[in-house]
């Protein structure tokens, strides 16, 4: 599932993803749970939320998160 | 030209201290950052559990153990009583000091390297070849033990003993618990279980057998009174 | 096989092709046996040679203006597997590629209540291999895979038998049969089996027309979307849109299944009425309020407005559905639907490849929620199983649960009386009766059953 913006475009690998969970707890402005533990990208990447967004692709165990730059 | 004389570093006891307290800190540390990995990757851990916080703690504490360890391994370098070239910080087992029980800590710190490495480049290498070589990280650490337990001339006093077991004790616990949900085969799994059960149990007996006969610091003593008689030709406590 | 040049192929007197209301893929097809070759030349008249990429020494840009990919782009011809894509792009685009792409024939049919590629196959096979022989040529491809799966016996002898009739083209044919699974058709997942891995779908990019098998750009496409191609090289694209609408031209594939006189597969012009589909065809069997439309992942549609509802992508989407590959399977009144769906729910729920979380824990879940619902009307399960199906949209490496989220919702909406009746009372006469829709009993599943 992507979210678009006016630039980076959060997307999840859900071959990758194995709902931990990090990635909500670190940005819950954008990012909830599913009722299984998996990730929903409700909002737009905007300049206020880049730099969490980055954090959580960083931190995600299972490398499942990406940042796409605007296309 | 004023010349700084720091044969008293090198010479006295100061590095020795240093190297055998730094070992022990980062046997703690990274007791914590393998306990702490466990439970990042883990879906179990309650929902109030900082999911975020333990993964960023897990790389922050491995960062600070390698610092530590940097620390652990030059002191061993430098220092006098033992006679270990740069050589052996990373070709394991070819030391003149007890080369096959530093040869595993020289192996262990071999192991972080290269999980240390994969890690660093994991975006490029992708999650399945930065998994394996990070589950290397489940031999390097019972290897670091073995290692400190082996050259380790206090191994043998009761503090030392009782941190090592304690920390062998958390991580059999938290990989036994990690072992009852890695989705491979059951009979797998059991295996996996039986040893991480196991370890510390054969730990046990080879203390008891190995580093707390009288005769093993004995044998450590006797090579580092050699090397100091060597280097200053008096006998050093 | 050749017996017209080349710049003749489009160019057909029109005394000499098919008239326009006439079966065109199902022309000539016999009811017990596969056209032999001379029988389909009969029939459809000798396939014109098409200029083969090797030939050419043309650079890479020449290829995609290859006049066949001219004359599939004028037709506006749309792949027949579901998506719908136009056929001539991706021709294009993987003549573009490179050099030596695969070319892979889909005859597969994952959809178990779907008959036509089957029928294709048993009935006019060479049509399809026609088609994929001229794209072959077009793209310089050497070999061309069949895909079909284990259990199609008679879908894989009948291509067997055809391709050895089939005087040597420079080609070589190979059928593989792959798992028979729900999702294993998908064209990601075929790619991802022909190249050593389960035949499990993965995410894009890159797309199959880039990188395919074994790396290599891949056209894939259903059968009947060959089998048309076939049709076109030989008459034209003009031709071709003598039927159908503007904006779909030609004919496609419906699989009538369930309450129907006669169940089976019929060929029908873009644009149809379904209700006059269904007259002409012998109508229904007995008093039908349903029909679930595009395959068992698809819609339910109450039959008084799908009746007036025309055969197009765009009239199915307007109205909240997906033609995909043309089922139409009608339920009987008498039978409860929302017992019907929780069936084919609990079936779909097994049939997920189990990658992707959401659909993997969603589609179980929602299954649950629909059998409680038909066994103890429990009034919290029609807002749960909109939630789910909600949560598992579009969120997965394919479209697997896209689909059940759709069948699920679609039957709240069209059983809504039959929700009501669960809730306030539990006994449905509906319940009773037999199930429908066949699906297919695998027994126990394993990770092994996708290779």
């Amino acid at each position: 599932m992507t979210t678009q913006t006016r630039g980076s475009t959060l997307s999840v690998d859900w071959l990758r993803c194995d709902g931990h969970g990090v990635c909500a707890e670190l940005a819950p402005e954008i990012i909830t749970l599913d009722d299984w533990g998996y990730p929903i990208v409700h909002h737009e990447v905007n300049a206020a939320t880049e730099r969490v967004a980055r954090k959580a692709v960083e931190l995600c165990p299972a490398l499942a998160l990406r940042l796409s730059p605007p296309r | 030209m004023i010349a700084l004389d720091l044969s008293w570093l090198t010479q006295g006891a100061a590095l020795w201290y240093l190297n055998r307290a730094t070992g022990l800190v980062v046997l703690v540390l990274f007791t914590l950052v393998v306990v702490g990995g466990i439970l990042a990757t883990s879906r179990r851990t309650p929902p109030w559990w900082p999911r975020f916080g333990t993964v960023s703690l897990h790389r922050t504490l491995s960062l600070l153990a390698l610092a530590l360890l940097v620390v652990h391994i030059v002191t061993a370098v430098f220092d006098k009583f033992v006679d270990l070239t740069w050589m052996d910080t990373v070709v394991p087992f070819a030391s003149s000091y007890r080369p096959f029980w530093l040869g595993l800590g020289t192996l262990a710190f071999d192991l972080f390297l290269a999980v240390l490495v994969t890690s660093l480049l994991r975006f490029r290498i992708g999650p399945t070849a930065w998994r394996s070589v990070h589950l290397l990280a489940y031999a390097a650490w019972p290897i670091a033990v073995v290692h400190g337990l082996g050259t380790g001339t206090d191994a043998s006093t009761l503090p030392v003993l009782a941190l090592t077991f304690g920390c062998v004790g958390l991580v059999a616990v938290a990989a036994a618990w990690r072992v009852t949900t890695v989705p491979i085969p059951l009979a797998a799994r059991v295996a996996l279980f039986a040893v991480v059960a196991l370890l510390p149990l054969w730990l046990s007996g080879w203390v008891r057998l190995g580093p707390l006969d009288p005769s093993w610091a004995q044998q450590a003593q006797h090579a580092i009174w050699n090397a100091s008689i060597l280097s200053t030709g008096a006998p050093h406590g | 096989m050749a017996d017209r040049p080349v710049h003749q192929a489009f160019a057909t007197d029109a005394r000499d092709r098919p008239p326009a209301d006439s079966p065109r893929l199902l022309a000539g097809i016999r009811p017990d046996r596969p056209l032999g070759l001379a029988e389909h030349v009969a029939v459809h008249g000798a396939l014109p040679a098409v200029r083969s990429r090797r030939s050419s020494l043309s650079a890479n840009s020449r290829r995609s203006q290859h006049p066949v990919v001219a004359e599939l782009a004028a037709s506006g011809l749309t792949g027949r597997g579901g998506a719908g894509f136009p056929f001539a792009r991706k021709l294009a685009a993987v003549a573009e590629a490179s050099p030596r792409p695969a070319v892979v024939v889909n005859v597969a049919e994952s959809e178990p209540a779907a008959m036509k590629d089957a029928v294709l196959a048993t009935r006019s096979p060479h049509l399809i291999l026609d088609g994929a022989e001229v794209v072959a040529r077009v793209l310089g491809a050497r070999e061309v895979i069949v895909w079909t799966h284990r259990g199609a016996e008679q879908v894989s002898s009948a291509l067997q038998r055809a391709i050895g009739e089939r005087p040597d083209a420079g080609l070589r044919w190979q059928i593989v049969a792959g798992p028979d699974r729900y999702v294993a058709g998908e064209a990601s997942a075929v790619v991802r089996h022909l190249s050593g891995g389960p035949a499990k779908p993965t995410t894009s990019p890159p797309r199959v027309d880039q990188r395919g098998v074994d790396g290599k750009p891949t056209l894939l496409s259903n059968a009947e979307t060959y089998a048309q191609v076939a049709l076109i090289v030989r008459h034209g694209a003009a031709w071709f849109r003598q039927v159908g609408t503007a904006d779909e031209p030609g004919t496609i594939l419906v699989t009538l299944a369930g309450s129907v006189r006669s169940a089976g597969v019929v060929e029908v012009p873009f644009g149809t009425r379904l209700g006059d589909l269904l007259t002409a065809h012998g109508g229904t069997s007995e008093p039908v309020d349903a029909v679930l439309v595009g395959g068992y992942a698809g819609r339910w549609l109450p039959w008084s407005t799908a009746a007036d509802l025309r055969l197009s992508r765009e009239a199915f989407r307007a109205a909240g559905a997906e033609l995909g590959v043309g089922l139409m399977a009608f339920l009987p009144a008498r039978r409860c639907g929302l017992a019907e769906t929780a069936r084919l729910t609990r079936w779909l729920a097994g049939e997920s490849a189990g990658q992707c979380g959401p659909c993997l824990n969603g589609l179980p879940s929602m299954a649950n929620a629909l059998d409680h619902l038909v066994r103890a009307g429990d009034v919290r399960t029609p807002p749960l199983i909109r939630r789910w199906a909600g949560q598992v949209r579009g969120r997965g490496a394919c479209h697997h649960p896209d689909g059940v989220a759709g069948l699920v919702t679609s039957a709240l909406e069209v059983f809504s009386g039959a929700v009501d009746a669960h809730v306030m009372d539990d006994s449905c006469a509906g319940c009773r009766e037999p199930a429908v829709f066949a699906v297919p009993q695998h027994g126990v599943l394993t990770e092994a059953s996708w290779r």
